[in-house]
């Protein structure tokens, strides 16, 4: 701990227990800023790694499909029957306040009406495997885009927990201490320069007295 | 209005073009990092990418990891799951708490 560099004066020593008063405030605020950032964190982690399972769980179905899709049909035909998609997916971004961490929260908008409306080509020349791989990842997608949301709130989340928990030390190790110290300091330099004053003065006193007795 | 891309090998993100999601068939690094960028920069707020491709182009992903837009995620590629999705979250929660409290 580190005694700070001021001067030991009764001014220095009033702005010191101002700042000493904001900075406990401002401790226990951050601390509890950081407390409930991370019980909220917690939650969407917990959300986050479920979704990131049935997601992953699905595209890799998904692909199964697609890899046997791609076994049946040459290549050119499975490209070109996925060229023109019927279907055009559209976010709106919004953004959601927590704890002044700002995170994207999306609604989805389809260009057709009805969702199911996703296979771009004639069922003749396709293997149903395709239609497998097509159904899977459009189950799924409502789920994705859950997860793109999440994903990011967890990322924007734990910079700015790292941030709080920081400032929290901080304050709590450095700032905090450093204060108490040095008002210790100036409090005991000025008791110790009442000291010397009462002390000198008491001096003075008795020389006086002294001098006085001499002429009686 | 904002959209949302695909980014991969041909054959892991072919399925995506159906459902009305925008493409990218690349596998390059140099073109995926380019592509990334102009894609941030052109509305695009959610952008998936194969983990081989992610595996590529790291540095830029994290680049985007603390802005808001776009959400870069993670999903397996046709030759299965590396679990780097996965390991993304433990990086997050390793972050915020000091360790891993996952598993």
């Amino acid at each position: 701990m580190a005694r700070l560099n001021v001067n030991p004066t009764r001014m220095e020593l009033s702005k010191l227990k101002k700042k000493l008063t904001s900075a406990l405030r401002g401790h226990k605020l951050l601390k509890d800023k950081r407390d409930e950032l991370m019980r909220q964190f917690m939650n969407l982690i917990k959300e986050n790694r479920q979704l990131r399972t049935e997601v992953e769980a699905a595209i890799s179905e998904a692909n199964r499909y697609m890899a046997v899709a791609g076994s049946v049909m040459q290549r050119e035909v499975l490209e070109s029957a996925l060229m023109l998609p019927k279907q055009e997916v559209e976010l709106e971004v919004k953004e959601k306040n927590v704890m002044s961490v700002y995170i994207p929260e999306f609604t989805t908008k389809f260009r057709s009406g009805d969702t199911n409306d996703i296979y771009s080509y004639g069922m003749a020349f396709t293997s149903i495997d395709l239609d497998g791989a097509v159904s899977a990842l459009n189950s799924v997608l409502p789920k994705m885009i859950r997860l793109a949301e999440v994903e990011k709130a967890c990322q924007l989340m734990a910079d700015e927990i790292e941030k709080t928990r920081r400032r929290v030390n901080a304050l709590e190790h450095i700032m905090i201490p450093d204060y108490e110290e040095t008002i210790k300091y100036i409090t005991m330099k000025l008791s110790e320069n009442e000291r010397s004053t009462t002390t000198s003065l008491m001096k003075v006193k008795d020389m006086v007295l002294k001098e006085n007795h001499k002429f009686h | 209005m904002y959209k949302a891309a695909v980014i991969g090998d041909s054959a892991s993100v072919s399925g995506f073009a159906a459902l009305g999601l925008s493409v990218f068939r690349e596998t390059k690094p140099e073109k995926i990092t380019k592509l990334i960028s102009k894609l941030a920069a052109n509305d695009f707020a959610v952008i998936y990418i194969t983990e081989p491709a992610a595996a590529l182009v790291s540095d830029t992903i994290n680049k985007y990891r603390s802005s808001k837009l776009p959400s870069i995620v993670l999903i397996p590629a046709i030759e299965g799951n590396t679990g780097e999705g996965m390991r993304a979250l433990h990086d997050a929660v390793e972050k915020a708490v000091g360790s891993d409290i996952l598993n």
